[in-house]
């Protein structure tokens, strides 16, 4: 079973998360003065990437925390886990291999 | 009336025999708080009103004495849950919300929410591990341990109060769904 180290509980098993779609995606303060094209772009369009990907996790079955992932897409390896407001950890690709 | 009705309504689950070697029993009424209060409010305060929070997260930490038990499950980083006899419920209430007078806090009475089983036996780690998905091992959850997780479909918070002896708490209508797992996982035990 995959484990997640949750930054409160430490390594739990994947079951007891949930994944809640990339993060660091910082809502525009003022919605109603921006173009139709970037509001679209802020709700719909993600990065999608091949490799470390910056992710929110719940631990809903555990502490009930959010907190974030960097999850190597290709591998499914979880590089790192911080807590909401931290900034993303500088995880190189070739590091990525947990 | 909700409440008066709520409070006197019949067990949930009624024990089911089985002559497996780990015992489940369902527990008599408790009373069982939740706590919720960011570390910066509360403050370095470890002792409130007879329960020690001063446990790390995912422990429970035995307060009072005998039958004025006063146990604190450090369920989160901003979450306990205190369990206390049924019938001082308020008046730790009292207490507690005394002691915390002045900080930002939630305190509620959620003694109603959920049914308990004491799960005893030899074996009743793996027994548990049937629907259970973390390492019950002594190293890694250890006696003094208690945290929210999972058995089967069902979320149930997990103590440990000896090496084979644990606490299931899980909410009220997944009750009997916990009950004939357990009863279940034991038949395979024996």
């Amino acid at each position: 079973m995959l484990l997640i180290d949750c930054p409160y509980c430490g390594k739990r098993p994947e079951v007891e998360f949930h994944c809640g779609g990339e993060a660091h995606i910082a809502r525009p303060e003022t919605p109603a003065e921006i173009a139709d094209a970037d509001w679209g772009s802020f709700l719909y369009y993600r990065t999608n990437p091949k490799g470390v990907h910056a992710e929110r996790w719940l631990h809903g079955h555990g502490c009930g925390r959010w907190f974030n992932a960097l999850r190597d897409t290709v591998s499914d390896a979880f590089v790192a886990t911080y807590e909401m407001g931290a900034p993303r950890p500088d995880v190189a690709p070739e590091n990525a291999k947990a | 009336m909700l409440e008066f009705n709520l409070a006197r309504r019949a067990p949930t689950v009624a024990p089911i025999a089985s002559d497996a070697g780990v015992k489940i029993t369902p527990l008599g009424p408790q009373g069982r708080l939740a706590l919720r209060i960011r570390p910066a409010a509360l403050a370095g305060r470890n002792d409130l009103g007879g329960f020690d929070l001063s446990g790390p997260i995912n422990s429970r930490r035995e307060g009072g004495d005998g039958e004025a038990s006063r146990d604190a499950l450090h369920l989160g980083p901003d979450e306990w849950m205190l369990i206390v006899p049924a019938d001082e419920v308020e008046e730790r209430c009292e207490a507690v919300s005394a002691a915390l007078s002045g900080a930002a806090f939630s305190l509620v009475d959620v003694s109603y929410r959920d049914v308990s089983f004491s799960v005893e036996g030899p074996g009743a780690d793996a027994m548990i591990n049937a629907g259970c998905p973390i390492d019950l091992s002594l190293k890694t959850f250890p006696v003094g341990s208690a945290t929210r997780t999972l058995l089967g479909k069902a979320e149930i918070v997990l103590a440990r109060l000896a090496a084979d002896r644990f606490t299931v708490t899980t909410w009220r209508s997944f009750a009997p769904y916990v009950q004939g797992f357990l009863v279940e996982a034991a038949k395979d035990g024996v």
